[in-house]
């Protein structure tokens, strides 16, 4: 698991590089799991962009990690119990893969029926992307404008200043 | 990055393919994978991967800062514009059916101009991430 | 009881076990956002196994009966990725100007040089 990887290197380029390795492994599980608009973006994001503004982020602040040995038996106390609760909460989740689980009983049939006529685009994830659900989606772009607007408010700034006195 | 002449020139080989790639999956995704998300973020890549190659100056002679804005907040503007125009029209917000004679074509124009304005912001808010990273460890060489 | 089909919930929550162990067990802040992604891809996984039915296709409509795997989720975790690297951007930008004001990005040198934080 490339995951147990990450817990266990020090060196933070390392972590960046497993990490974008990551991504790519999630994106051949969305694959198999048929989402391949979602594999997609996730290849893109998690692989290329991701990686990029880690590697931009370690050059800022250092690759080293300074190594402290602490005791970790409270963290993996807490991580266990967690764990465990939340496997105990699965057993009365419904299987995976049966097509009659209460997800696809509710709203995505219809879509899936009534998309053809209504939208006439044969992908239905698109359609429920940009017309059924068009009001989420532009809640989700003014998401990712406004961080855009933060971090242009965080990084952008000072060089303006250092530039005022020339 | 100037003087690996190998990554320079497989770079510069692999750029138009993927700006290519990108309009494709934004203008296609009403019929394969794809879209306005997808799009945005492949298109910056393929911009970031020329930043890496020929340095930041060259990009931002390119394609300057202000205009990385611009593209930021059109998007967002586009978006909400396309329903503006469809309540205009006599429908409701976002409602595309208004936008053309029929209710296909009016839906497909309103989806096609809703993930152009998607595409739009992504790839802003990306390029501009990038700079804001780059210029600051450029700064720190200083 | 069948187990096996509960095998994608228990893949999830190692995965996603092992992100908050990274959150919440290590001091340097870029570990902690990469910590803070792989519990948020876990996520992902529980919703994109969600939407998927035996023996289903993408749903990219074609003709004939073909079963398709429920587009919702997908819909939601499509979003849901690229919101998740804007703000990923946004916590490495504030973990920057934390760097630029302490000079360092860990948790208990943070402490030391401002114990009132």
């Amino acid at each position: 698991m490339v995951a147990l990887a990450i817990v266990r290197t020090h060196n933070l380029v390392a972590v960046v590089m497993l990490s974008g390795i990551y991504s790519l492994v999630s994106a051949a599980l969305f694959v198999i799991l048929d989402a391949v608009d979602v594999a997609f973006t996730e290849a893109a994001v998690g692989a290329g962009i991701s990686t990029i503004l880690m590697l931009g982020t370690l050059a800022l602040v250092g690759t080293e990690e300074h190594v402290v040995v602490k005791h970790r038996v409270v963290p993996v106390l807490v991580v266990l119990v967690t764990g465990a609760v939340l496997v105990y909460g699965t057993v009365d989740m419904p299987p995976f893969g049966a097509p009659h689980n209460p997800v696809h009983e509710h709203v995505a049939p219809r879509y899936l029926a009534e998309t053809p006529e209504r939208i006439g685009i044969p992908n239905v994830v698109t359609a429920v992307l940009a017309s059924y659900r068009g009001y989420d989606t532009m809640g989700e772009v003014t998401v990712v404008f406004t961080a855009g607007v933060g971090v242009l408010l965080l990084l952008g700034r000072r060089r303006r200043r250092r530039d005022d006195p020339k | 990055m100037k003087h690996h002449a190998i990554i320079r020139i497989a770079a510069k080989f692999l750029i138009p393919p993927i700006l290519l790639f990108a309009l494709y999956v934004q203008f296609h995704g009403d019929f394969g994978p794809g879209g306005g998300f997808q799009a945005g973020v492949l298109f910056a890549v393929g911009f970031i991967l020329y930043a890496l190659m020929s340095g930041l100056s060259d990009a931002q002679h390119a394609l300057p800062m202000s205009a990385v804005r611009i593209c930021l907040a059109s998007g967002v503007l586009i978006y909400a514009g396309v329903g503006v125009v469809c309540m205009v029209l006599g429908g409701r917000f976002l409602e595309y059916d208004v936008l053309a004679k029929d209710g296909h074509s009016g839906q497909h124009l309103g989806i096609l101009l809703v993930e152009l304005g998607v595409g739009i912001t992504v790839f802003g808010v990306m390029v501009a991430v990038f700079y804001a990273f780059a210029g600051r460890s450029r700064e720190a060489d200083r | 009881m069948n187990f096996l089909g509960l095998f994608n919930y228990w893949l999830f929550i190692v995965l996603m076990m092992i992100g908050f162990y990274v959150v919440i067990s290590s001091t340097n802040l870029v570990r902690k956002i990469i910590g803070l992604n792989i519990f948020q891809t876990s996520v992902f996984i529980l919703y994109i196994s969600m939407g998927k039915i035996d023996h289903g296709t993408a749903p990219i409509l074609m003709d004939g009966d073909v079963v398709y795997s429920n587009p919702l989720p997908h819909v939601l975790i499509l979003t849901a990725i690229v919101v998740g690297v804007a703000t990923t951007s946004l916590g490495l930008a504030l973990v920057v100007r934390i760097k630029e004001a302490y000079g360092t990005v860990d948790e208990t040198e943070i402490h030391i040089q401002d114990p009132e934080f």
